[in-house]
């Protein structure tokens, strides 16, 4: 089974993010790291072709450093990377990058997609059943759980109240959740390897992708009014002090 | 200017509340308010969307749009919109309805806006960022219907008194693959909705295991009309079911009192309980970003605080 692993580079996702004096938010300058959210995904990929063969391909968009990204997702054990780094695709939007990573889909065509349930910077969470739909695939979001038989996919969406199991033909692009599997760290050898691993550059251009007009723009950006200091309490004061603040609330 | 829609969803319990937020603000915009309701419950959600503002129900009761996610629902709604051209869709940011409205984008190429906290107009939304220490006010352009995603519990749902006219619609799905759900699961809730819950008790990752929420439980039946709820750190142990979580990929929750034990504060918690109108934190780190955005902050330890605060709220109510 081929799969195919998309796979974000995000302004470090611990870290405090800023935006630029254009109103985009800083995606360069060194601290950057592959979106922790399709860890999973990659775990996943990886799993299923330890399991039954194939080959797992990451395919990222981004600007140049993005290529850290990739290359940690070849640490972990994917045997390809593509990257798609284009000036004219800084602030692209969620059709923008929809139409672009489709198109890079479409070059090499896979039994799976996986994608993150949403990105850890832009958190739309669209992008990736906007590329199904581009490319005429069924899709199952918020996936916890894949497995494959003779048939295809049987897999378990989270639902609000519970989960739904679904089934799905080949090929299908999904979208898994935190949690989903246990990401692993790449090993020291995996290091070593990725950096002979095959690693694709591409611009929008070389996908055929043309319109990379964003629909969107920033009017204004103000901060939030702070909200003022609470009161500090320890000790036995804490419980009078919430007690207090329920009976004030009525719901006690 | 073209009608404003709500892609409200609806199952055979009822229209989910975010649609009668959206209906409640999208009445304010100036424009002709209809709802598209497709699936089990469509037909029986008219009146309530009417209701809150709806003048037109687009409606189909068929099983297809619950039972193949998305496509079906995307598909329909295009369709629709080459009849009726509205301006502006509002969809709920649920996974189902960024489903439809992700595939939807595809088929329409217009512009699609996420996590909206608020609809200025046709042409322009808000949201926030960093954890809602950004306001950013952005321009929606591109071809019509403009799409955008907004945040449950945004909005007060109002009634407006309306009726609203059922108008069909027609199921369009185009052959092709598609997933489709063959069974379903439901975890067991019991007490009362944490969305609607007057106070919420939530546990984080400091809570150390699943048996400490039994203590939060107990608080919240003590209080009585409590629920309980949970940071993602906990939820992805599997201490307990995703349906506890509150936050940007969680539920977002607005009670009048929110009581937070061992949750250190991420941006992405702090987006699904800022809105609460008090909040009191129990962190035993001062330096915890919780206690800055807290009215009661309290530097200690939940083992003790929790079970003290139990036992006092037990003492006043029976004084
Ligand atoms: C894309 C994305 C989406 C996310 N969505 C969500 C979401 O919806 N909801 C969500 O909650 N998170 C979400 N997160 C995760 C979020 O970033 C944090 O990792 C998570 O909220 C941390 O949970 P926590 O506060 O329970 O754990 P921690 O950050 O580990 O905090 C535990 C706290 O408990 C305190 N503590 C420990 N022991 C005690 C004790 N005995 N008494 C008192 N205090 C104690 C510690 O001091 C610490 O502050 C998301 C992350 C990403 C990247
Ligand atoms: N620029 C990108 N490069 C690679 N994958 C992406 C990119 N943007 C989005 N994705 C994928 O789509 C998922 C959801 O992203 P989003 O819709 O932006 O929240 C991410 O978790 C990634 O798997």
């Amino acid at each position: 089974m081929n799969i195919t692993v998309l796979a974000k580079y995000v302004p470090n996702p611990t870290g405090t993010p800023e935006l630029g004096p254009d109103n985009l938010l800083v995606r360069t300058g060194g601290d950057g790291a592959l979106d922790p959210g399709d860890e999973y995904g990659l775990e996943l990929a990886l799993q299923l072709v330890e399991a039954s063969g194939g080959e797992v391909t990451v395919v990222s968009m981004g600007p140049d450093e993005a290529i850290a990204g990739v290359q940690r997702a070849l640490a972990m054990g994917a045997h390809k990377g593509v990257l798609i780094t284009d000036p004219a695709l800084r602030g692209a939007d969620a059709l923008v990058t929809a139409r672009v990573l489709a198109a890079a889909i479409a070059r090499q065509p896979a039994d799976l997609v996986i994608a993150g349930a949403e990105s850890t910077d832009g958190y739309t969470g669209t992008v990736p059943v906007t590329m199904a739909e581009l490319l005429g695939m069924a899709s199952v979001t918020a996936v916890r759980r894949l497995e494959v038989d003779a048939d295809g996919f049987r897999i378990e969406r989270q639902t609000e109240s519970g989960y739904d199991v679904l089934r799905a033909p080949v090929p299908t692009l999904v979208t898994v959740t935190a949690g989903a599997t246990e990401p692993r760290y790449p090993s020291l050898k995996g290091i070593m390897a990725a950096k002979a691993k095959p690693m694709e550059r591409l611009t929008a251009a070389d996908l055929g992708v043309e319109d990379l007009d964003a629909s969107q723009s920033v009017a204004i950006v103000t901060d939030a009014p702070p909200k003022a200091g609470g009161e500090i309490v320890s000790g036995e004061d804490a419980i009078g002090r919430i007690a207090d603040l329920l009976a004030e609330a009525k719901v006690i | 200017m073209g009608a404003v829609w709500v892609y409200a969803e609806v199952t055979p319990e009822g229209p989910q509340a975010a649609a009668l937020e959206l209906l409640t603000k999208a009445r304010t915009l100036g424009a002709d308010v209809a709802a598209v309701a497709l699936g089990p419950g469509a037909s029986e959600a008219v009146a309530e969307l009417g209701a809150h503002g709806a003048t037109t129900v687009y409606a189909n009761d068929e099983p297809v749009f619950a039972d193949q996610p998305g496509r079906a629902a995307a598909h329909t709604l295009h369709a629709l919109i080459g009849q009726h051209r509205p301006a502006l869709i509002l969809f709920a940011s649920t996974y189902d309805a960024r489903d439809v409205a992700g595939r939807l984008q595809a088929l329409t190429g217009s512009t699609l806006m996420a996590n909206a906290t608020d609809v200025e107009g046709p042409t322009r939304a808000r949201t926030e960022i960093f954890g809602g220490t950004k306001v950013v006010d952005v321009d929606l352009a591109g071809p019509e219907p403009r799409l955008v995603l907004v945040r449950p519990r945004s909005f007060v749902a109002e009634p407006s008194g309306g009726t609203a006219t059922t108008v069909p619609v027609e199921v369009v799905i185009p052959g092709g693959a598609t997933a489709s759900v063959i069974e379903r699961h439901a975890e067991a809730a019991s007490g009362p909705k944490l969305e609607e819950a007057n106070v919420v008790i939530a546990g984080g990752r400091g809570l150390g295991g699943p048996e400490p929420f039994a203590m939060l439980q107990e608080l919240a039946t003590a209080i009585g009309g409590a629920a309980v709820g949970a940071s993602r750190a906990a939820v992805d142990a599997g201490w307990v079911p995703y349906s506890f979580q509150i936050g940007q990929t969680g539920k977002t929750v607005k009670p009048e009192i929110y009581i937070a034990a061992g949750i250190s504060g991420a941006l992405q918690h702090v987006v699904g309980m800022k809105g609460a109108k008090r909040i009191v934190a129990i962190n035993k780190d001062a330096d915890a970003p919780i206690l800055r955005i807290a009215d009661i902050a309290v530097i200690g330890d939940l083992f003790q605080i929790v079970p003290a605060l139990t036992e006092e709220v037990r003492k006043r109510a029976t004084s």
